[in-house]
């Protein structure tokens, strides 16, 4: 058999799909099927972000004058907390893995489902749970104690702190259980004929961050249960009146939320290895570096926890080590920038949506790792810290990485998980706005940081005000290129051309299945190769796709 | 080494002429007023050179790529070229860590002067509480402004009241935080007189924003009239009331009862104008001359009964103070003329 027929019918769009093979609340809220779950996932996570998203524009409009503009101190307090809470714990930790993830693992795998299903929905139960709690705490009130809970302040402040962490701990196990998921599929259910070097590189973008998130979480869970267990029972853990030891929470804290920022970037990275070797139509240049420094980067994001204490009283010794492993992790990162060059180097480059997004995320990212250098270095973070740099560098990293690549990755699976294409040409201009709006809101941040302004002021010094009004009309900018990307791929699930299976060329396995695909994602078994290879496709102008060329490898 | 003499141009202390030393502030970063500032801009200056030049590299790299290689038309397949080579990959993961090492030495030799007080550093006290700073100085005097001398090692030794704090002064490039439970400390030394903002870096709660003070760095002599000045705490209030704060601050409360029971020295009720016998036989009464000469040379004449214990106040009070002392105890006594009503608080009533 080949898979000539199934890649090459027509768009599948109206015959019998995952989308429509069943209907009713519960087929989906108690679907077994990843697809659907990655879908769910991916609603939710969007909604949140629309939610984190509107109240960064509450914080950026406040911060247009140097006093008050339309809220109070304690209101200002409580938005950025509510900000970074929603966006780190709702938005971004399960973005990439749980939502596109999901979708995309078995498929990749050329598997039916994840090794556990059942897994799979609980994590998800578990996320909208937690979810859930996490926004009572707005109800109750809200949260004024930052995203990081430091104690003493999170332990004595009177806002909704215990709701809002009780929520960050169920959110946890949704976390785990997806990576456990993850790793177990990935260990057991390669086809045969794909080694671990034969799969695409965002299997091992998502295998090192399942990882970190079964190592790590615990320790988040632990953390928060016993600020908790402070706060209802008066118990002395971190607060120094109670005997306890405030340090003592920032290592806990930062054990797990260090390497969480890689829970964040690295499966970003893994799109880009995708996006730019499809749309170079090049296979990827030093694949196994790339694998590798996935590896090496979630080994490493254990050990260098302590660089957000610089200033905190740790000893010198504790802070030169920390500064020394630190450094550490930014060379498999270089390492994987020069790969992604290097792999547009001779090839054909086709700058769809995702190709900006990825080249936007090779700018920004660039620019948020070498700002790393500046926090990494022991002289200039005592002078950086604590100030706008640092929220600069976390929005280039977080956002100019992590959320561009995610936009990659869902313009370029919008095609497969809604088997529509969405209109290109918005599709560009908006990724063009969104990179503009984003420069322009948070460059200016280094700046002002790197002039001292500190961060999570709601009132500040005069001087700064040039600064914050720039950054605030940049957020505006960005704003408008979200509506129209929401606006154009709402409309594409409508209106937008049926895809065909491989409109981009892709040579991993998800685009030998129909799109959308099927409820078991294959009606032929598809066939194993080299996942960057693109030799043995042609593109067909008929469907606007490509298709597999009869396999002549296929009789071994 | 290179690296060492790199480490001296770069390093304040070491190289003693730092090329950076004071300045205007630049696009970057703001005025340079601390001794240590020099020597963190220049290696904010080597990393921002560095990343500038590589950013530039790779983005141009980029551009041409993007353009040389777009897609002409669709189904246009790219030459072949290789997808790794071992020499260039190992080459180009050398030479960043090369760049992030010597970056971190530099971080940390620059790092290490600024965590190393002198000892002669003059010490100054701070708390934080939500939210406001207090600076407390050797001679006990507090003040929510920082005013510090010029070209004089400082250092503050800080704790908090309540939450975590975080002392920052953009323009001398330092930072600390302030825990409650615990000392931490920091020094610097100004070099540029003139006002900086101090800020509360730590979130703190409602007022964060607001725990902003001043670092006013005054010249050697400015300073030391300055504090001088703002020390006096005897200024607005009457001489007998100046003496009783005397006699709390400085510390003759700690021997010297004001109700009569003998401590480590005599108690003061009574004292003023009464006979003293001295242990080396002679007598005299206690005027004037006798409690100015007992505050400034108290070993010369000691009371029988006592111990040649107390501590010269020498250098440490001033003439005023010690005017307004005998005020005081006249007030404790009835062999002195009470020209005023017996007021002073903790003396019991006759």
């Amino acid at each position: 058999m080949s898979t000539h027929d199934a890649t090459a019918a027509p768009p599948a769009v109206g015959s019998e799909n995952y989308l429509n093979c069943s209907h009713g609340f519960r087929s989906w809220f108690f679907t077994l099927d990843h697809k659907r779950i990655g879908v769910m996932y991916l609603a939710s996570i969007l909604s949140f972000f629309l939610l984190g998203g509107i109240l960064a524009l509450l914080i950026r409009t406040e911060l247009l004058t140097p006093t008050r503009t339309l809220m109070s101190a304690d209101d200002y307090n409580k938005v950025f907390t509510l900000h970074g809470a929603i966006m780190i714990f709702l938005f971004i930790i399960p973005g990439i893995p749980a939502a596109l993830g999901n979708f995309v693992l078995p498929l990749m795998l050329g598997a039916k489902d994840v090794a556990l299903p059942r897994l799979n929905l609980a994590s998800y139960h578990l996320y909208l749970i937690g979810a859930l709690i996490a926004v009572l705490s707005i109800v109750q009130g809200g949260v004024d104690a930052g995203w990081t809970f430091y104690a003493p302040y999170s332990t004595t402040t009177n806002t909704a702190v215990v709701t809002l962490t009780f929520g960050v701990f169920v959110l946890g196990f949704s976390s785990v259980f997806t990576g456990l998921n993850f790793i177990v599929t990935m260990h057991k259910m390669r086809p045969a004929g794909m080694g671990w070097f034969d799969m695409p590189l965002m299997l091992w973008a998502l295998y090192a961050t399942s990882i970190i998130q079964v190592l790590a979480t615990p320790i988040l869970g632990i953390t928060m249960v016993l600020l908790i267990v402070e706060r209802v029972m008066g118990i002395g853990i971190f607060d120094p009146a109670l005997g306890g030891d405030p340090v003592l929470y920032q290592h806990f804290f930062w054990f797990y939320s260090h390497p969480a920022v890689y829970i964040m970037i690295l499966p970003a990275m893994g799109i880009i290895s995708e996006v730019v070797s499809v749309f170079s139509r090049k296979h990827i240049f030093g694949y196994r570096a790339i694998a590798y420094s996935s590896i090496a980067i979630a080994a490493f994001s254990f050990l260098v926890w302590g660089h957000h204490m610089f200033t905190s009283g740790q000893s010198e010794l504790m802070n030169m080590i920390f500064s020394a492993l630190t450094f550490s992790v930014s060379i498999p990162s270089a390492v994987k920038m020069f790969n992604w060059l290097s792999t547009m180097y001779k090839g054909s480059i086709r700058f769809d949506t995702p190709m900006i997004y990825a080249l936007s995320f090779m700018f920004l990212f660039g620019i948020g790792g070498l700002t790393g250098l500046f926090l990494g270095s022991l002289a200039t973070d005592i002078h950086l810290h604590d100030t706008y740099f640092v929220v600069a560098h976390f929005h280039y990293v977080m956002f100019g990485g992590t959320v561009i690549a995610f936009l990659a990755g869902l313009h370029y699976w919008w095609p497969k998980m809604f088997g529509r294409m969405y209109d290109e040409k918005w599709g560009r201009i908006s990724a063009i706005i969104i990179s503009v709006g984003f420069n322009i809101t948070f460059f200016t941040q280094f700046v002002m940081g790197s002039q001292g302004m500190p961060r999570r002021y709601y009132a500040y010094v005069d001087k700064f005000e040039p600064y914050h009004v720039i950054s605030s009309f940049g957020s505006y900018l960005m704003a408008a290129g979200f509506f129209m990307t929401a606006w154009y791929l709402v409309k594409s699930l409508y209106r937008g051309r049926p895809a065909p299976a491989n409109p981009w060329g892709g040579a991993a396995m998800e685009w030998q299945a129909a799109s959308p695909p099927v409820l078991h994602n294959f009606t032929e078994e598809p066939v194993v190769g080299d996942p960057y290879d693109y030799s043995n496709q042609d593109y067909d102008p008929a469907i606007g796709g490509y298709v597999l060329r009869k396999p002549e490898v296929s009789d071994r | 080494m290179i690296l060492s003499g790199l480490v001296n141009t770069l390093s304040v202390r070491g190289a003693g002429v730092p090329f950076l030393a004071t300045g205007d502030g630049t696009f970057w970063l703001p005025v340079r007023a601390s001794e240590a500032a020099g020597a963190v801009d220049n290696l904010f200056y080597f990393i921002f050179w560095i990343s500038l030049f590589f950013f530039t590299l790779l983005m141009a790299l980029l551009a041409i790529f993007a353009v040389r290689y777009r897609r002409r038309r669709e189904g246009e397949e790219p030459e072949p070229s290789p997808s790794h080579n071992l020499a260039v990959e190992v080459v180009w993961t050398a030479i960043p860590v090369l760049l992030v090492a010597a970056i971190f030495w530099f971080g940390f030799q620059a790092y290490v002067d600024m965590s190393s007080p002198p000892l002669d550093s003059y010490q100054i006290q701070v708390t934080g509480q939500k939210w406001k700073w207090t600076f407390t100085y050797p001679n006990g005097y507090v003040d929510e402004l920082l005013h510090v001398p010029a070209d004089r090692p400082v250092q503050l030794v800080m704790t908090s009241q309540d939450v975590i704090h975080s002392l920052s002064i953009p323009a001398f490039r330092i930072k600390r935080d302030l825990v409650p439970g615990r000392y931490s400390k920091a020094w610097f030394t100004a070099v540029r007189p003139g006002d900086y903002d101090l800020y509360c870096a730590e979130y703190c709660g409602t007022q964060h924003s607001s725990m902003i003070s001043t670092v006013k760095v005054l010249a050697p002599e400015a300073f030391d009239a300055w504090l001088r000045e703002h020390s006096d705490i005897l200024s607005g209030l009457t001489p007998a009331e100046g003496g009783e704060r005397v006699y709390n601050v400085l510390g003759c409360k700690q021997c010297h009862s004001l109700d009569g029971a003998a401590g480590v020295g005599p108690t003061f009720r009574n004292l003023f104008g009464s006979e003293r016998s001295f242990k080396d036989g002679g007598r005299a009464t206690a005027d004037e001359n006798y409690v100015s000469s007992s505050v400034l040379d108290p070993q010369s004449r000691v009371v029988q009964g006592f111990e040649p214990v107390m501590p010269t106040f020498k250098g440490r009070i001033k003439d005023q103070e010690i005017t307004a002392l005998i005020a005081f105890l006249k007030t404790l006594s009835v062999h002195a003329p009470q020209d005023a009503a017996p007021a002073a608080a903790g003396a019991g009533t006759p």
